[in-house]
């Protein structure tokens, strides 16, 4: 280990990253010359529902594109397992173990559930039948549904649909943009809780949510992001009972 | 990248001498003789004129897609419309055509719209029933229309068959047939807009496609129309005739004192005639091109092309403005169709070609630089001259290259298919600029 | 018995011709709907790639007759086929090697693939007339008749004749095969449902790790595939000339835009659609009219229109499409 020589600030850097599963930071970065990104730092552990909360053009999404490879970033750093994936392609990243559920067009509207589960399990060459089993007993509808075009499903299983192909690759941190956008309370209720069990199945969970108070009782650790930098980072109840944080972002 | 490289390269001295260039071949061909140039003014003004011609149609297609955006696949439709105006208005009457056949033409071509417009205005009219109300206002239209239409047709081509069998023209100035051909197409690219505008942007390339096909087989088929294949000749002037002139003693003195022999300077005097009069047009259409690109509504054209969204967000009728531009364009298109026969005197509906006047046009346009008129211009004369040189340039290239090989059957082969090479070296051409430089020769400002 | 020689006549001269012409259709659009949904453009080079595929094919069928090998009652082009069909893949690679991939990187407007198609259609175009010429060539040999006129009426007693040739028969056989084929890559193989999924949803393919690259290649080979299979089976039903094959370009679009483009079912509905109109409208019905209502003398042909404006039948299929139902009857691709 010390054969390398590292400064001592890399080293701690390092550590720091080993620390958590998933560690984003300083990160940096926007689409043209303006920057999104002013320093934001994303850590999810082992397991944990990480969710990242604030108002409207903070850079949220901005943020899981970044940590998922779709934006260029110019400074900062992503590791994943302690390894160090800033220069890997989303496709890269896919394969080491992370899955992302976007916003909208997330589902193959003209195949049937089941084939869009295959496609999720893509580029794994083993047997896939027992995931595309838990997949199902995780989302009992979409078994009833599986021969049926995604497109023509409800929003609502829709979104199972999408969640369910990222689980496909048997991924290790799931990322979720929204997902919850345009369903039913009920249906959200219901999303939320299926979120839980997958991550009580050890995958690690980090999304984005307008639903910002549902959404933090659930989280484990909740990042309030204004103008691309972390504005409050703390465990999800500690946010709700912030009156600060409930005033300013979460209306009273 | 490479368009960023090509804007430094624009310098304002960039059309000039491009211009200056083309200038000097034209110049080549009409004075040096050898294996590359004729060295007869006849010939260098003939291709000039076509060139002409062919930059009007450009400008048409470039108003489309250099201002719009938009993909315009038949071209030819629309030069051969055009051309069917100096037909119909400058040639004069048949004798006997009109009184055998044609109040009940007329009748038949009336009733035809009726049952368009009557079965439009159903659709829009009526709600319960309405597809089967269409339908038997089609049905009995048709019906109509074809009871109407196929005793006149026939009693119309019985007429001197030998001669005429046409309707005949109305004995008009062929200037004003320019003038009518623009009509014709601009009613015709109207209808078409309405129907393909608003919807995806391939969708009015295979609709013009097809409309250009349609026109085009009319133009063969219909023989009452303009005698279909047999071809109408002496299309009236808007120039002396050779043959006047020749006969004129103060026109051979004139040649002469030229250098020119009296049938060569007769030709090249009635070219020069004709070269003033498309030039005429062309610039008053450049004109009148760039003031309106430079108005409001100008602004605006550009505007929707650069951001449709934008555009439209700012409540902008796009598509409304796209058929404005599309039936303009297709004007300044049925215009230059009217001056080609005019030109070659003769209309001989077999020779409309798409490749040749649809997606050579196109070549034009791109090359020339796409949104920007002197470009379009620059484009059409360049493309053509190489066009019609390539017929001679291309055997003698092929005759050089094959020179190491054995005389034989592949020799002989290649030699024999070198015409066909000048389409292989167009869809190179387009490629190679529509690639490296996709904003041609002369970029948009 | 009348009513009988009406059907014959119906069936001899609509239902059997529009039935192969229709099938050569549906492989045409099937191409052109392919690479619609794909590579998100209107291929204007496809009845020119369909022209070279079949030139190809014709010249490894005069090498084959040359050596003497023929294919017993079937047509030596058909041996040929898998020859044609491979050099017009790789030419068709290649093409999209040096011109479309271009476009593709810098996520250019279809349009602009659109204006790429039509240089390689004149490149193509080209090198048709360049490798076989712009005349007419007939290039069928094996059995000409399954079913003879004349044999038939003896057989029968009716008045009417009923042909059928072997190209008709071989052109719907092929196509059957060809389409069953098709589908089976496309909902049953790996590849296959890695195309579809990369039509529905570009970047969710990406997304899960299809390679974009591999999926565009197969595209173009199932396209060439198409192309030259339905340019032969064309040539040999009727005659092989360059510029039909152009022409053909817009019943092709035609029956791919009424099936709703970039969906394969629909091309193949609209390729019948469209080949059963045009040779409905254009039959002159006098004679089917002469067997059911023998008292009736009509003055014309009863024919809606002449065979030379049978381009505008596919023209009004499309223009009402596009009035009504702009994403096609069988809901294709977003307007």
């Amino acid at each position: 280990m010390s054969v390398t020589a590292t400064t001592p600030a890399e080293t701690a850097a390092a550590a720091a990253d080993a620390a958590h599963f998933l560690s984003a930071t300083a990160m940096r970065g926007g689409y043209g010359k303006a920057d999104i990104l002013h320093g934001c730092t994303l850590n999810v552990d082992k397991g944990q529902i990480a969710v990242i909360v604030g108002p409207n053009g903070a850079g949220k999404s901005t943020a899981m594109k970044a940590v998922f490879g779709m934006l260029p970033l110019r400074e900062g750093r992503v590791t994943l397992d302690g390894e160090d994936i800033t220069g890997l392609s989303p496709q890269d990243r896919v394969r080491k173990g992370m899955g992302f559920v976007p916003q909208v067009h997330n589902v193959f509207p003209s195949m049937t559930v089941e084939e869009n589960l295959e496609m999720g399990a893509f580029i794994r060459t083993g047997d896939i039948a027992a995931t595309m089993e838990q997949v199902y007993e995780l989302f009992p509808i979409l078994r009833t549904k599986r021969r049926q075009p995604a497109g023509e499903l409800s929003g609502g299983q829709r979104q199972q649909v999408a969640v369910g192909r990222a689980l496909m690759t048997r991924p290790r941190l799931l990322m979720l943009d929204e997902p919850t956008a345009g369903v039913s309370p009920i249906v959200m209720d219901e999303l939320f809780d299926r979120i839980i069990e997958i991550a009580r199945s050890g995958i690690s969970i980090l999304m984005v949510e307008q639903n910002a108070r549902q959404a933090l009782e659930i989280a484990d650790i909740g990042y309030v992001l204004v103008q691309g930098t972390n504005r409050y980072t703390d465990t999800g109840a500690a946010l709700m009972a912030d009156p600060e944080v409930r005033r300013t972002f979460l209306g009273g | 990248m490479s368009t960023n490289r090509q804007a430094a390269a624009s310098s304002r001295w960039r059309a000039p001498v491009l211009f200056a260039i083309l200038a000097v071949l034209f110049l080549l061909e009409g004075t040096v003789r050898n294996a590359m140039f004729s060295g007869s003014w006849n010939t260098s003004l003939a291709i000039l004129n076509m060139g002409l011609i062919s930059a009007i149609t450009a400008l048409g297609v470039n108003m489309q897609w250099g201002y719009a955006g938009l993909f315009n696949a038949g071209v030819v439709g629309f030069l051969a419309l055009g051309a069917l105006a100096p037909i119909l208005i400058s040639l004069p009457p048949v004798e006997g055509a009109w009184a055998a056949g044609g109040p009940r033409l007329m009748a038949a071509l009336l009733a035809g719209l009726g049952t368009l417009a009557l079965a439009s205005m159903a659709w829009h009219r009526l709600r319960a029933g309405r597809g089967l109300a269409v339908t038997l206002i089609l049905i009995a239209g048709f019906v109509i229309y074809r009871w109407l239409f196929d005793p006149a047709v026939t009693a119309i081509e019985a007429n001197n068959p030998a001669r005429h069998g046409n309707i005949g023209g109305l004995g008009l100035p062929i200037l004003l047939s320019w003038l009518v051909g623009g009509i014709f197409a601009a009613a015709a690219a109207w209808a078409i807009g309405k129907v393909a505008l608003g919807l995806r942007s391939d969708y009015l390339a295979i609709a013009t496609l097809g409309i250009g096909e349609i026109i085009v087989a009319v133009l063969r088929n219909e023989e009452w129309l303009a005698r279909g294949v047999k071809n109408i000749t002496a299309i009236p002037r808007p120039v002396p005739y050779e043959v006047q002139l020749q006969r004129n003693p103060e026109f051979v003195e004139f040649a002469q004192s030229w250098g020119f022999t009296a049938a060569t300077g007769s030709g090249v005097w009635v070219k020069l005639g004709y070269m003033s009069l498309f030039l005429v047009v062309l610039l008053t259409l450049i004109l009148l091109a760039q003031l309106a690109l430079n108005s409001p509504w100008g602004r605006m054209m550009r505007a929707i092309r650069d951001n449709e969204t934008a555009a439209e967000a700012m409540g902008k009728h796009v598509t409304a403005r796209h058929l404005q531009i599309f039936v303009i364009g297709s004007a300044v298109i049925g215009i230059s169709g009217a001056m080609m026969v005019t030109l070659d005197g003769l209309l001989a509906p077999s020779s409309y070609n798409p490749l040749r006047y649809t997606f050579l046009i196109w070549v034009m346009v791109i090359v020339g630089g796409s949104g920007n008129n002197w470009g379009s211009v620059l484009g059409a004369v360049l493309i053509w001259f190489l066009w019609i040189k390539a017929e001679v340039w291309g055997p003698a290239l092929i005759g050089l290259l094959t020179l190491p090989l054995p005389d034989g059957g592949l020799k002989s082969h290649l030699l024999s298919g070198s015409p066909h090479m000048r389409f292989i070296a167009m869809g190179l051409v387009l490629l190679l600029v529509l690639r490296f430089a996709p904003r041609g020769l002369v970029p948009e400002r | 018995m009348d009513i009988l020689n009406a059907l014959v006549a119906i069936l001899n001269y609509v239902v059997i011709p529009a039935t192969a012409y229709g099938a050569q259709l549906a492989l045409g659009a099937l191409g052109v709907t392919l690479i619609y949904g794909i590579l998100r453009f209107s291929n204007f080079a496809h009845g020119d790639t369909m022209a070279i595929g079949t030139a190809i094919t014709i010249l490894f069928t005069w090498m084959l007759q040359s050596f003497g090998i023929s294919f017993g009652p079937l047509p030596t082009a058909l041996l040929a086929l898998p020859l044609g069909i491979a050099a017009t893949a790789v030419l068709v690679l290649a093409t999209d090697r040096a011109v479309y991939r271009f476009y593709r990187v810098q996520r250019a407007a279809p349009i602009i693939f659109v204006m790429a198609s039509v240089g390689v259609m004149f490149v193509l175009n080209g090198l048709t007339r360049l490798l076989i010429g712009v005349d007419e060539r007939r290039f069928d040999d094996g059995t000409r008749f399954v079913i003879n006129a004349r044999e038939f009426r003896e057989w029968s007693g009716l008045s009417e004749g009923l042909a059928l040739r072997g190209t008709q028969v071989l052109t719907v056989v092929v196509a059957v095969a060809v389409v069953w084929a098709l589908f089976w890559f496309l909902n049953r193989t790996r590849s296959g449902k890695a195309m579809r999924a990369y039509s529905d949803n570009e970047d969710l393919a990406l997304l899960s790790g299809i390679d974009p690259e591999r999926v565009v290649r197969l595209t173009w080979i199932i396209a060439a595939g198409l192309a030259t299979i339905a340019g032969v089976l064309y040539g040999l039903d009727k005659s092989f000339r360059p510029f039909n094959y152009f022409q053909m370009l817009l019943p092709i679009f035609a029956a791919a835009i009424v099936g709703g483009l970039g969906n394969p079912v629909g091309a193949i509905a609209g390729g019948f659609i469209v080949a059963f109109s045009e040779v409905a409208v254009t039959y002159p019905w006098r004679k089917v009219a002469g067997y059911l209502a023998p008292d009736w003398q009509p003055a014309g042909l009863l024919q809606l229109l002449g065979t030379e404006y049978k381009f505008a039948v596919s023209f009004v299929i499309l223009i009402v499409v596009l009035l009504f139902r702009p994403t096609g009857l069988f809901r294709g691709k977003s307007v």
